[in-house]
């Protein structure tokens, strides 16, 4: 059976969540999740095009060693925004609030979230957040790198950092919530017959990272609230002249931001599986081992903060603990990469545009990953440290991985949420233009790095002008792939052909419904029966209308 | 030691290509070969509980190796040996400032001999900054409160980068220098040229002096603080019966938060000295006690940032201080 | 709106998501307790850093905790205590559909909760009279007057006395940051009862239906096992210099 054509003409269902009801007061206060994860796909869309031009102006910036594009200061400014935009307002969201919030319910055959009102809330407070920090990036900008490191940022910048601070502190909230959502709908609002062991690895992946979200982000919160009371009345928590100690800072701000880049990576995670099984249409290899390494990497992942502080102070012996925790973590990431490859052994791979996500993912963020083994070797950190080796290393693990993960289930899932299909040739284009921008933009990095560039450099030293070029050439080309989607997606929703409700042959409840779903998401709450990713061999997928 | 930290990175990276390769192969391969066509479904295949765990125990035993070999390059690396010359920098927004014992100052640029191990000790008068030069594979974060040391041996004449890799500001990126590796004669020439303002000791001693320290710490048996003569690097017992090593981290902590470790047998009288001595001060008092302890004995360890020792060394160290008792005259007043 | 549905199905607070009141019911207590875990994670990452500079700067941190009462601090231990006594009350009221005492039990719950907060707001004053809030204000004047009390009192050395004086800075900073939290979190427990308080007053809770009053029952009692953890770590341990 193929997965593409059928000889069936389909036509869009006439009532569906986005004509079910019209105007602003319809979506502003909606308490549907699949609104909801529209007014997110906005929102942080929004946020990725600011950050995005903060690193464009960065890469021109850096083409020449001289620095002569802008100041030091409002180039020291653009990488803290690049910094803050892209973690806080669009990582840390973009798959559990536009994917997760849209498919979840419905994976699970619930008609929504556990608490509506909560998740609209959130969406709420992340404007909020996102409010603040659009006044601090207008009025002045913040130029203290988004790590806030102290001293620097508690008493020697004069830009806004409280401002922003409270506006991280925002987003933090929404994503507190968010997690929360997640947490008690998996746990409280499965359909019949759906037992853990039969829930999609998007699921399982989504809850790992709900836990960290709700156990990780109030620590941030308190650190930042903290750095804001000494920011304002020079108190000495962090500040040394006063008794403080700005290590401590180190410590509470990297007990959430490490288990943080969990959080941004594991919902991908969770995409790539999806992708992975149905364009090979086999079962994941290996499923309980996936979910349960999800839940490792959570676990793990809380332990291993100050593999970011190596060189900063901390003994040698909770060094040496730290390092060997890191490499803890990392083996359930490289246990998920094998079982996505043997997935496809002996399946029927077809290559469509998320499948070609999926492959960029797996394949970049093998990379990624393991440059990571490279940063927690403690006597070979004390070289990268603070180079474009780190640079490079969460720039391939987020960017190569997540990015990529969001866009591959982006493409998956549009045909579910809007109910048309994107123009395929147009779109594997991009996906090539993207994975060839990227390796250009990205690894001449590691080399940069290991030759010594530190990282945040207005101005550097001439021999590393080479490779910057690359970069710089390289994002030019990165730029292209990314906005290629977000013209014909638009695109897409006026002339693009309709999906029907499986375009892509999957399984899995969300598939079951029409594209796209009504408000209620299934007429009749769906009974499960089956294991995940039950790709029989003839029969067709049945298809409930 | 540069020479040993690439080739765990070559090791590294031949691992990287190894596995990446591997996985963009197979992926490749898979994709193609097993490409859809009509009439060959997909295998249904579950998994294999065999093959997890030969691709878990695979990456844990490689992990570890890893891990062995970069934690010993990185003990060795907070180990200067004992014989190191010793420099002293202060970091600031934005220059580095190094001193040498013998009085040399310089301004973002370091003179090093060749084969001869150097010690670094640094402190930052504001934010923290971190030193380092990537020749070396040496870096260090420079911290406001605390004294940090790195280590390093040139072994080929020329000029390196000095890179500060820690943000500190508007001016991060030119907080550059360089460091210049002579030839030991050249760099005994060149040692020759810049003693104008001094020895630190020499300094330091005029400090002492200046802010009144020999008032009270004096080896005379009614002196109100203890005797300095012959403390550095030794053990030192506090009120509480804590017994800590005076390294350079006591030192400064005793002139800048004299009350914070109280020495068993004295009073807590000193007052802070905290806004009133500079950082270049501190270190100038600090090369003046070490200069006077010079003919007293050996430091007790080399290692470079405790300030405490394990309570398994205290008996040993406690055993030390009798016989030093017995054999010189007291460190200070007792009760 | 009675209290005496035979079916749960048609209760009507039954929201869309959910298929019968005891689905909703068992996901709202636990979404209670997943928001109550995050905030411990607040609270102790406040607490860690707090612990970490009491061990820092012990003799700072005595001198700081002797200088709060523990007289308003007993009081207003004993006022929450009352308050989640109180509380449970007006969740078993809630229980048996009695309305009166729903609202009785809340509004007495709403009076200690404010007495909690009237209370806190006299110690903040004294520590204002003080000099004791932390900042500039506190850097002129409150060094010398606790350096004064601690040579007079406790016997410390002039020297010793003014280097601790300034660290207590960093202790009251702590002061005010936890119990302002907590207070924060008192004043949105007392909108929290308002809102409770109007609905009970439409009689909507009763055995089928107690939920929002259970719940927030245990938000309150949250709070106050909060307070149970920052009276003992700021006003009673290490009041005095003994060793």
């Amino acid at each position: 059976m193929s997965s593409t054509t059928q000889p069936v003409t389909h036509v869009m269902p006439a009532r569906h969540y986005l004509n079910d009801n019209y105007g602003i007061r319809s979506w502003l206060l909606t308490k549907d999740h699949k609104r909801i994860a529209i007014l997110y796909l906005f929102s942080i869309t929004f946020f990725f095009f600011i950050g995005g031009i903060f690193a464009s102006l960065i890469r021109l910036h850096l083409l020449t060693p001289g620095g002569e594009l802008f100041q030091a200061d409002t180039y020291n400014k653009l990488f803290t925004m690049h910094g803050v935009n892209m973690i806080f307002f669009f990582l840390i969201p973009s798959v559990p609030a536009v994917l997760g919030n849209f498919i979840l319910p419905i994976m699970l055959g619930a008609k929504d979230l556990a608490f509506p009102k909560i998740n609209l809330l959130s969406w709420y407070i992340f404007m909020g957040g996102a409010t603040f920090a659009l006044i601090a990036m207008v009025s002045g900008g913040v130029d203290t790198g988004w790590t806030f490191y102290t001293p620097l940022s508690s008493g020697y910048v004069k830009t806004n950092v409280i401002t922003m601070a409270v506006g991280i502190l925002f987003a933090g909230f929404s994503s507190i919530f968010t997690g929360l959502n997640f947490i008690v709908t998996t746990h409280r609002m499965r359909a019949p017959g759906l037992t853990w062991g039969r829930l999609p690895l998007m699921v399982w992946a989504n809850y790992a990272a709900s836990l960290i979200m709700i156990l990780g982000t109030p620590v941030l919160a308190i650190t930042l609230i903290l750095l804001a009371l000494e920011r304002g009345f020079h108190i000495g928590i962090f500040d040394p002249k006063l008794g403080g100690d700005p290590v401590l800072f180190q410590h509470m701000f990297w007990f959430y931001s490490h288990p943080a880049v969990y959080i941004m990576i594991l919902p991908g995670m969770g995409v790539i599986s999806e992708i992975v099984t149905c364009f090979s249409r086999k079962r994941v290899f290996g499923y309980s081992f996936i979910a349960f390494s999800s839940i490792a990497i959570a676990v793990f992942g809380f332990v291993v903060w100050a593999h970011h502080m190596f060189v900063a102070g901390i003994s040698v012996y909770s060094a040496m603990v730290f390092s060997l925790l890191s490499y803890a973590v990392a083996i359930p990431s490289a246990v998920k990469v094998f079982n996505w490859t043997a997935t496809m052994y002996k399946g029927s791979v077809s290559l469509d545009t998320p499948m070609l996500y999926a492959l960029g993912f797996i394949g970049l963020f093998t990379v990624g990953g393991l440059t990571g083994l490279f940063l927690a070797a403690l006597g070979l950190d004390v070289h990268i440290h603070d180079t474009y080796f780190v640079i490079a290393h969460f720039h391939y693990v987020m960017v190569g991985g997540m990015v990529m993960a969001y866009l591959g289930g982006l493409h998956f899932w549009w045909p579910k949420i809007t109910g048309k299909l994107y123009p395929e040739a147009a779109a594997k284009l991009a996906a090539l233009i993207t994975f060839i921008g990227f390796n250009l933009t990205f690894f001449p990095q590691f080399i940069l790095g290991y030759m010594g560039m530190p990282r945040r450099y207005a101005t550097y030293a001439p021999e590393f002008q080479v490779l910057n070029v690359f970069s710089t050439a390289g994002a030019s080309i990165l730029a292209v792939g990314f906005i290629l989607p977000a013209i014909y997606f638009v695109w897409s929703l006026k002339y693009g052909e309709v999906a029907g409700p499986n375009p892509w042959g999957a399984t899995g409840l969300e598939w079951q419904t029409s594209s796209p779903p009504p408000t209620h998401n299934f007429y009749q709450t769906p009974v499960v029966t089956e294991e995940p990713y039950y790709y029989g061999t003839e029969e067709e997928v049945r298809v409930v209308q | 030691m540069a020479g040993q930290v690439d080739a765990l990175y070559l090791f590294l990276v031949l691992i990287t290509t190894f596995f990446s390769l591997l996985i963009a192969i197979l992926i490749l391969y898979f994709a193609i070969k097993y490409k859809r066509t009509p009439g060959r479904p997909a295998e249904q295949i579950h998994g294999s509980t065999l093959l997890e765990i030969v691709w878990t125990v695979i990456p844990l035993g490689i992990s570890m190796v890893i891990f062995l070999w970069g934690a010993f390059l990185y003990f060795h690396m907070q180990r200067p040996p004992s014989n190191a010359l010793e420099i002293y920098g202060v970091a600031k927004q934005w220059m580095w400032k190094f001193e040498y014992p013998a009085g040399q100052r310089e301004i973002n640029s370091l003179h090093v001999p060749t084969g001869q191990p150097v010690k670094v000790t640094l402190i930052s008068q504001d934010v923290i900054h971190s030193f380092f030069v990537p020749a070396f594979r040496v870096k260090q974060d420079v911290l406001p409160n605390r004294y940090r040391t790195a280590w390093f041996t040139a072994t080929t004449p020329g000029t390196y980068h000095l890179f500060c890799s820690q943000y500190c500001g508007t001016k991060h990126s030119g907080m550059i220098g360089e460091v210049v590796v002579m030839k030991p004669a050249d760099f005994a020439a060149w040692m020759e040229s810049g003693k104008a303002e001094g020895s630190l000791a020499a300094n330091g001693e005029k400090l002492f002096q200046q802010f009144g320290c020999t008032t009270c710490h004096r080896p005379d048996s009614g002196a109100r603080g203890p005797n300095l003569e012959g403390l550095y690097g030794r053990p030192v017992r506090l009120q509480d019966n804590r017994v800590v090593v005076a390294d350079d981290n006591y030192i400064r902590e005793s002139i800048l938060d004299p009350n914070a470790k109280i020495v068993n047998g004295f009073q807590p009288i000193m007052p802070t000295f905290r806004g009133v001595i500079s950082e270049e001060g501190l270190l100038q008092i600090i090369a003046y006690l070490k200069s006077m302890s010079e003919q007293s004995g050996q430091p007790l360890n080399n290692r470079t940032s405790p300030t405490e020792l394990r309570d398994t060394e205290v008996p040993n160290v406690q055993q030390q201080m009798q016989q030093d008792n017995q054999n010189q005259k007291p460190p200070g007043k007792q009760p | 709106m009675s209290n005496s549905q035979t079916t749960t199905t048609d209760h009507p607070a039954l929201v869309h998501q959910f298929d019968d009141m005891v689905q909703q019911k068992e996901a709202s207590t636990f979404g209670m307790w997943v928001f109550l875990l995050t905030e411990i994670m607040m609270f102790g990452g406040l607490f860690a850093a707090y612990l970490i500079y009491r061990l820092k700067y012990y003799d700072a941190f005595v001198a700081g905790s002797s200088s709060i009462d523990v007289t308003w601090g007993f009081i207003n231990t004993l006022v929450l205590i009352g308050s989640s006594l109180t509380m449970a009350l007006a969740v078993s009221a809630a229980q048996r559909g009695v309305r009166r005492q729903q609202q009785v039990f809340l509004v007495l719950t709403m009076v200690l909760g404010t007495v909690f907060l009237g209370v806190k707001a006299i110690e903040y004053k004294q520590k204002y009279d003080e000099h004791h809030i932390p900042g500039g204000f506190f850097q002129t004047f409150a060094p010398t007057d606790i350096a004064h009390d601690l040579v007079e009192k406790e016997g410390k050395t002039p020297e010793a006395a003014s280097q601790i004086a300034e660290r207590t800075q960093i202790f009251f900073c702590f002061y005010f940051a936890m119990t302002g939290l907590h207070a924060l979190h008192m004043i949105m427990g007392l909108v929290l009862m308002t809102w409770l308080l109007v609905r009970a007053g439409h009689g909507e809770f009763g055995p089928q239906y107690y939920t929002p009053v259970e719940l927030g029952g245990l938000y309150w009692h949250f709070v106050d096992i909060v307070w149970i953890y920052l009276f003992p770590l700021l006003y009673l341990i290490n009041r005095t210099h003994g060793k």
